[in-house]
């Protein structure tokens, strides 16, 4: 009895593990402002040192701006960051790790006019 | 790429900035504009200086202000946010009538950087005080301690932010003198607003540099403080009142 | 010596159930109301950017001043050595923790992000009085907690004077705090005072009492425990001193401020014209919270007049909280004198509040914690005395 339920177990969560693999398309730009290895380990100690380097000391370096990383990642389809395929929501969703910054953060990438840096 | 290497080319384009922009500028006096890898400075103060005697009906500072920064109403004067107003006065006793636009004060002693528990709302170096988000756990202490009610508390969920200025549920806001303008040697919208559309009244700069116009006005003009009596230091000054 | 004996309530009659389902509904009620407001935003509440704090604010800021005041019971036991107020002490310092914690519960979910409580607790800006609070709260329960310890454990009863003595201090030290809150706003006149702090400090004496009075006289009942009528006479005669001292408090407040000339605007609105906020006050605040109470207790000796007063003293403290907070803030910060002033923000006009009922609900709820935290934990310790029958044994 106990055999049967470890296998069901087993084969559920195997499912469910495979079910929804993140999915998502980088549709623009060579590479990242780092290696990706770098980058899906250590992003959010990226964002969360710079933030605080922006906000409090008014350093806006361009490589590391949360508007630089939403306007290369952003679904050319839909425009944002968040939604089903989404740059930054489809691997969170995956992992289950809810993110805030875009409870303030707009997901879009920026208009381009001419007064733009 | 290690720390080591990106430390190292960090400071290589901050010399390289540096060097290039040396020649614009001297060691005491900085220009307006700063380059993306400067951090904001405590020689700079940034002010306003206001003469509510050319301010009439418009209010072309409060549409601006809210266009450029994504404060949009919802139909809820009592909870919807302003970052700046319009406010009309009436002498008590000789009924003289003047307005005037009331934004965030920047003070030099902001009362509602006393009063913030975790230290969310601060004062930057060059005198803009601004919410830190991240920080803000929205107990609104802030805007109670303001003498000025220049703070608004979110009180709804927001969307179509812009890029520039993000604002969140839950979480005090208050002008930021358009410090993403201002950090890339730019003028407040308001600013612009009222010396394109309106009466010409506002002008923005640096309060310490004494070769900008704002400091030599300042100098040779009458100026007020509202409630110099609290002794704040507000980087807001207006001539009129 | 005979000692003092202490007993768990029995917790398994129907009444006691059906209480703990009461309290459980309210709660539950609260956490709904929660919900609702944080997932929506504030904007279905009544409050607005003019008064950004009401109801569950006037409701957190009674339980946490009443839970400093209710230790003030086993202060005087272990601190100031009355021993007819030892046997009370350990359902004083069990009231502490609970009135606070309910005080706190609603105070943290009314929070714009109360996910963040954790960012509360780890970044401080030392000046703000109100990460001192946070800090002093925290500290008050591990202290409060060790003083139970303390008289619980009888190999620790020895230093029941030093743990007592440490909580009477650091809960003045509190209180100051919550009242400084308000007295360190430099801005509003109806606030920015010294008097505060003071007038914090005597009302969590009056408020804690009151509690304390109808806690122990209900719990008494309604488990068949005997309640000497010496004990009684002891709490009742306490409790209007400390009404008298509160409505003393609050006089020299008002006359001081009636002497200013720049004070009789603000004065004119909550004694004369502020409408709800005056009414409040006089009916409120004076009458029920401190003239009918000192009529109570000392032109009559029945309990029923003692437990009338102690509703009469909670009453009127929500009331004078009430107009303190919200009737505070409806008034309009005088940034121009002797301007009228108007603007889309409400400037220079009394603001309109009306509570709404996601915020009596949390509010509510969060006294509902409070009683429901005290029962259980009757139940669970021997927090009451068998007997406080006149001539028991008086030492723990």
């Amino acid at each position: 009895m106990t055999r049967l339920a470890a296998a069901l177990l087993a084969a559920v969560l195997t499912l469910a593990a495979h079910a929804e693999a993140p999915r998502f398309k980088i549709e623009r730009g060579e590479a990242c402002v780092a290696p990706v290895a770098e980058m899906r380990r250590d992003h959010m100690k990226m964002l969360f040192h710079q933030r605080d380097r922006t906000l409090r000391q008014g350093l806006r370096e361009p490589r590391f701006s949360l508007k630089g990383c939403v306007d290369c990642h952003a679904s050319q389809k839909t425009g944002s960051v968040l939604g089903k395929e989404g740059f930054c929501s489809s691997c969170h969703q995956y992992a289950a790790v809810s993110i805030d910054c875009f409870e303030c953060h707009s997901p879009h990438p920026q208009k381009r006019t001419a007064a733009r840096p | 790429m290690n720390p080591d290497r990106r430390e190292f080319l960090g400071w290589g384009a901050a010399a390289a900035a540096g060097a290039a922009l040396a020649p614009g500028f001297r060691l005491i006096e900085l220009a307006q504009a700063r380059s993306p890898q400067e951090a904001a400075s405590k020689l700079q103060r940034w002010g306003l200086l206001i003469d509510i005697t050319r301010c009439g009906e418009c209010d072309a500072c409060v549409t601006a202000c809210h266009e450029e920064n994504g404060v949009t109403g919802h139909g809820r004067p009592e909870t919807d946010a302003q970052w700046i107003r319009k406010v009309s006065l009436r002498d008590k006793r000789t009924g003289y009538a003047q307005t005037l636009p009331l934004m965030c004060q920047h003070c030099e002693h902001p009362p509602c950087v006393d009063v913030c528990p975790t230290g969310a709302s601060f004062k930057r170096d060059d005198g803009i005080v601004l919410v830190d988000k991240h920080t803000c756990i929205g107990c609104r202490y802030c805007v109670l301690a303001c003498p000025y009610g220049a703070r608004s508390f979110v009180h709804e969920a927001t969307s179509g932010q812009k890029p520039d200025v993000p604002r969140g549920k839950g979480t005090v806001e208050s002008c930021t003198l358009c410090v993403h303008r201002v950090d890339r040697g730019d003028t407040p919208a308001c600013v612009e607003a009222c010396n394109k559309d309106g009466g010409k009244a506002m002008a923005f700069g640096d309060l310490n540099d004494r070769d900008s116009a704002i400091h030599k006005r300042l100098r040779a003009e009458p100026s007020s403080q509202i409630r110099a009596d609290l002794a704040l230091n507000t980087g807001v000054r207006y001539q009129g009142l | 010596m005979a000692s003092i004996q202490y007993r768990e309530i029995e917790g398994r009659s129907g009444a006691y159930l059906a209480l703990l389902g009461v309290l459980g509904a309210l709660i539950l009620a609260g956490l709904g109301a929660t919900w609702y407001m944080e997932h929506n935003g504030h904007h279905v509440t009544g409050m607005s950017n003019r008064i950004v704090w009401g109801m569950p604010h006037v409701f957190a800021i009674f339980l946490i001043v009443a839970a400093s005041g209710v230790l003030n019971v086993a202060s005087i036991a272990s601190v100031f050595g009355r021993e007819l107020y030892k046997p009370l002490a350990r359902l004083s310092g069990l009231l502490a923790v609970t009135l606070l914690a309910g005080g706190l519960a609603v105070l943290v979910l009314d929070l714009g992000r109360p996910e963040r409580l954790i960012v509360a607790m780890t970044h401080y800006n030392f000046k703000s009085i109100f990460a001192w609070n946070i800090f002093l709260y925290t500290g008050f329960f591990a202290i409060v907690a060790l003083y139970l310890w303390s008289m619980f454990e009888r190999r620790m009863n020895g230093y029941t004077g030093r743990a007592g003595l440490l909580a009477f201090v650091w809960r003045l030290v509190l209180t100051t705090g919550t009242g400084s809150i308000f007295g360190f706003l430099v801005a509003r006149e109806p606030y920015n005072s010294a008097l505060l702090a003071p007038l914090f400090i005597i009302m969590s004496f009056s408020f804690g009492l009151a509690i304390f009075v109808l806690v122990l006289m209900a719990a008494c009942r309604w488990t068949g425990r005997p309640l000497g009528d010496v004990v009684l006479r002891r709490l009742r005669n306490l409790l209007g001193v400390f009404v008298a001292a509160v409505l003393y408090f609050v006089a020299i407040q008002h006359l001081t401020n009636l002497y200013s000339a720049r004070q009789h605007d603000v004065e004119r609105f909550f004694l004369l014209d502020g409408g709800i906020y005056t009414a409040l006050f006089w009916l409120g605040q004076v009458l029920v919270g401190g003239v009918l109470p000192l009529a109570l207790l000392f032109g009559s000796a029945s309990r029923r007049t003692l437990a009338a007063a102690a509703v009469a003293v909670i009453v009127g403290g929500l009331a004078q909280l009430y107009v303190l907070i919200i009737g505070g803030q409806a008034y309009p910060q005088a940034m121009f004198p002797e301007k009228d002033v108007a603007s889309s923000f409400f400037d220079g006009v009394v603001a309109s509040y009306t509570p709404s009922l996601p915020e009596v609900a949390l509010g509510v709820g969060g006294v509902a914690l409070a009683l429901a935290l005290t029962a259980v934990a009757l139940k669970v310790l021997p927090f009451l005395p068998q007997s406080l029958a006149d001539g028991q044994p008086r030492s723990a």
